[in-house]
C-alpha cells in the first residue's frame, strides 16, 4: 500500500443539475436543483456507493457521471478529461469505458432484441471483433453472470427480473468498461434475488478490475461491498466516509437518523423514539441555510442562515454541519446487536423445539 | 459464491429470430388467409395480359348494361364493356394506387415522425406545425391540389394521394415515439454508445411500429377510393382503362338499373382491404417476440 492518496477515475466539479418546473403564461419559469454543487472523487477500483431517500438527487447524480444527462453548471472529470465538454462522437467513444446498469429490468432492455444481439451490441460499436468472436464473448458473459449460453436467442420477457438484471449487466460488461455506474440495481429485485446480483457484481468487479458506482436507498444491500459511502439530501452531499466509519460512527445527524431508520432483528435494539419528524423540503423551495436544519434535532439559528460547506475531518471523511463535533460522541451504535440474556436465550430455544413439532400437524391440516 | 453456476445444458435449439417470425406468421390461419386473398388479387393483376378476356375497352351497344350471364360472367357497363375484363385489368390500377402511394406515406412519414418525436425541440415544431397544416385540409382537397399540380396520370396520382395520407402517418409514428423514447432501454442505448441513427433503427422504429403496420393496411382502402375519386375528375387512371374506384363511380348512377356494376368493384375493395388487414396484424403478432 503507498501513502499516495489513490488514483481518481471520475472527479465532480461542484456539478448541479436544474430541472425546468411548470412554466405558466404568467408565472416565472421554476427550477428544481436535483442535484446541486456536488463534489466528489471516486477512486479508481473503489466501490463507491450514494445514498439517499427519493427524491434526493441521487439517480440525477448517477446520470451526470456518464453524461446521460447535461450538467447544468459544474464539469465531471473522467481520467481528468472534462466529460461534460466532449463532441457528441468523442463521448459516444469513451462510453466504452463507462456502463450504466438501470433500475428497472423491466423497462430497460429492448423487447425486440434476442438477449444475444443485446449483449453484443456493444461489442459491435466499441470493438473490431468479428461476428464468431463476439458470439463467443456473448456466450462467455453469459455464463459469467450465471445464465446459460443458449439462452443468446431468447427475448427478454422470456427472464425473470434477477435473470434481466443479469443481462443488464452481462450487457454493461460487455465493451470492457472500467467504470460501471449503477442506479439502484438491485432495490427492484427480490431480497433473495437482491443477494445474488450484489455478489454478482462484487464477484465481476474483482475478475474484471472494476470501480463500481452504487445509487442505493437502502443501505442494508450496499453495508456489506462499499468501500466508502456518500449520503444525500435534497441534491447535496451531507456526509462522505468509510463504510466502516459511516456505519460505526454516524457523524451527521442525517446520516444518524438514516441509521436509526434499519429495522433490527432484535427487541432490544428498537427505540421507540422517532427517528426524524417532517418531510422533506420541496426541491422547488429549498430551505436557506442548511438544507437539512428543519428536520434536525440538533439545528442552530447558525444552521438557518449559514450553509455548512462539505469539510475534511481527517480520517478519509467529509460533512457538512456547522456542529458534528458536538454530538459526534453520542452517535447512535444501533447497528450492534445487544446480547441475549440467559432468559430469552432460554425462551428462544423452546420456541423452536415448539415450531418443530407443529410442523407436521401444520402439514397435515392445511 | 462463484460468479459461474453450472448448469446442464440441454441441447437447445438455436432458432434466428427470423424464422421464428415467418413460422409464426405461417401457423396464423388468419394471415395465410389475408395473404392468399392479397397475392390472389396481385396474381390476376400482373397475368391480366395473358388471360384469355376481353379488350377491356370494347364497347359494344348491343350489349350495354346486362346482368351477369354466360358470355359476360359479371355483366356488362353502360356502354357494353365486359366487366369481368375491366375488373381484372382495373386490379393493376387499383392495387397500385392502393398499395404503391401507402408504400410512399409510409415511407415519407415515419421517418419524420421519428425525427420530429425523437429529436423534439425545434425540429419537431417545424415538422409538427406543417403536419397539423396539411391535417387541416381536407384529405382528398389536398390529394385533388397534388395531382392538378403534378399533371394527369395515374403515377402522379399515386404520389399525389400518397403525400396527403402522409401526415396521418407523421403524426401517429411522432406520438409513439414518444412514449417509447422514455423507457430506460432507449436511455441504455445511448448509455452504451450508439449513434441517434442506430437508435432510432434498432431500438425506436420496431417498438412503434405495430399501429403504423395496421394504419398503414387500413389506408389502402381510402387510397383506392382515393384513386377513384382522382380518376373521376380526369386526374388518375386515364380512360378508357379501367380501375375499380372509377368502375364504382360510374355504377352508382345506374344503381337500380344495373346494381353488378356496383357490386363487382366494391366487393373487391373490400377483399383486397380485408386481405391486407388479416395479413397486417398476422405479421405484427409473427414481429413481436412477446406475442406467442
Amino acid at each position: 500500500m503507498s501513502l499516495r492518496t489513490p488514483e481518481t477515475i471520475i472527479e465532480t466539479q461542484a456539478v448541479t443539475k436544474r430541472f425546468s418546473g411548470s412554466r405558466g403564461l404568467f408565472r416565472p419559469a421554476t427550477f428544481v436543483s436535483a442535484v446541486n454543487a456536488v463534489s466528489l472523487k471516486i477512486r479508481r477500483g473503489e466501490t463507491f456507493s450514494i445514498v439517499g431517500e427519493s427524491g434526493c438527487g441521487k439517480s440525477t447524480l448517477a446520470r451526470l457521471l456518464v453524461r446521460l444527462l447535461h450538467p447544468s453548471e459544474g464539469a465531471v472529470l473522467y481520467q481528468g478529461t472534462d466529460i461534460s465538454s466532449l463532441s457528441e462522437t468523442d463521448m459516444r467513444r469513451l462510453r466504452k469505458d463507462l456502463q450504466f446498469v438501470f433500475q428497472d429490468p423491466f423497462s430497460s432492455l429492448n423487447p425486440r432484441m434476442t438477449v444475444g444481439a443485446l449483449i453484443e451490441e456493444p461489442m459491435k460499436v466499441h470493438t473490431s471483433l468479428s461476428r464468431p468472436e463476439r458470439r463467443q464473448n456473448v456466450a462467455e458473459l453469459l455464463r459469467k453472470v450465471g445464465l446459460r449460453p443458449a439462452f443468446s436467442n431468447r427475448y427478454p420477457h422470456e427472464f425473470s427480473g434477477g435473470q434481466r438484471q443479469r443481462i443488464g449487466i452481462a450487457r454493461a460488461l460487455a465493451s470492457g468498461p472500467k467504470v460501471i455506474v449503477g442506479d439502484e440495481p438491485v432495490s427492484a429485485l427480490d431480497v433473495s434475488v437482491q443477494a445474488q446480483v450484489i455478489n454478482l457484481l462484487e464477484d465481476l468487479k474483482a475478475e474484471f478490475d472494476l470501480t463500481l458506482v452504487l445509487i442505493a436507498h437502502d443501505l442494508a444491500v450496499i453495508r456489506h461491498m462499499s468501500d466508502r459511502i456518500a449520503v444525500m439530501y435534497l441534491g447535496e452531499v451531507v456526509e462522505l466516509a468509510p463504510n466502516e466509519a459511516l456505519y460505526n460512527e454516524p457523524l451527521h445527524p442525517y446520516t444518524q437518523a438514516l441509521m436509526q431508520a434499519i429495522p433490527i432483528a432484535s427487541p432490544h435494539g428498537r427505540s421507540m423514539d422517532a427517528a426524524l419528524t417532517g418531510d422533506v423540503p420541496s426541491p422547488l423551495a429549498p430551505p436557506a441555510g442548511c438544507r437539512f436544519h428543519p428536520r434536525c434535532p440538533h439545528a442552530s439559528s447558525l444552521c438557518s442562515t449559514e450553509k455548512p460547506e462539505l469539510t475534511e475531518t481527517g480520517t478519509d471523511r467529509m460533512i457538512a454541519c456547522h456542529h458534528w463535533e458536538k454530538f459526534a460522541g453520542n452517535a447512535q451504535t444501533h447497528l450492534r446487536e445487544p446480547p441475549r440474556s440467559a432468559n430469552a436465550e432460554k425462551r428462544f430455544t423452546l420456541f423452536r423445539e415448539r415450531c418443530q413439532q407443529q410442523e407436521p400437524t401444520t402439514a397435515d391440516n392445511p | 459464491m462463484s460468479a459461474v453456476i453450472s448448469t446442464v445444458e440441454p441441447a437447445e435449439e438455436t432458432v434466428r429470430p427470423e424464422s421464428r417470425a415467418w413460422k409464426k406468421l405461417k401457423a396464423s390461419k388468419s394471415a395465410l388467409l389475408g395473404f392468399a386473398i392479397v397475392a390472389f388479387f396481385i396474381g390476376i393483376a400482373v397475368a391480366a395480359p395473358i388471360l384469355p378476356i376481353a379488350d377491356p375497352a370494347a364497347t359494344s351497344w348491343s350489349v350495354v348494361r346486362k346482368a351477369p350471364s354466360a358470355v359476360h360472367w359479371l355483366g356488362t357497363d353502360e356502354i357494353g364493356r365486359d366487366i369481368l375484363s375491366r375488373m381484372i385489368w382495373g386490379a393493376q390500377a387499383s392495387l397500385m394506387a392502393g398499395v404503391v402511394s401507402v408504400l410512399i406515406a409510409v415511407l415519407v412519414g415515419v421517418p419524420f415522425g421519428l425525427i420530429s418525436g425523437y429529436f423534439g425541440g425545434w425540429i419537431d415544431q417545424v415538422i409538427s406545425r406543417i403536419t397539423d397544416a396539411l391535417l387541416a385540409t381536407p384529405f382528398l382537397i389536398l390529394a385533388i391540389a397534388l395531382a392538378a399540380f403534378l399533371g394527369p396520370s395515374l403515377t402522379n396520382a399515386m404520389i399525389a394521394i400518397g403525400l396527403s395520407a402522409m401526415p396521418i402517418f407523421v403524426r401517429l409514428t411522432r406520438g409513439q415515439v414518444l412514449s417509447v423514447k422514455t423507457e430506460d432501454y432507449v436511455e441504455g442505448a445511448r448509455a452504451v454508445g450508439l449513434a441517434h441513427f442506430a437508435i432510432m433503427a434498432r431500438y425506436i422504429l420496431p417498438n412503434v411500429f405495430a399501429p403504423v403496420l395496421v394504419q398503414a393496411t387500413l389506408t389502402v382502402a381510402t387510397a383506392i377510393i382515393a384513386e377513384a375519386s382522382l380518376s373521376f375528375l380526369g386526374l388518375g387512371q386515364q380512360p378508357p382503362a379501367p380501375s375499380w374506384g372509377s368502375m364504382l363511380n360510374v355504377a352508382k348512377n345506374f344503381m337500380t338499373q344495373a346494381p353488378w356494376m356496383a357490386w363487382w368493384p366494391g366487393a373487391a375493395i373490400f377483399l383486397v382491404v380485408l386481405g391486407f388487414n388479416l395479413l397486417g396484424d398476422g405479421l405484427r403478432d409473427a414481429l413481436d417476440p412477446r406475442e406467442t
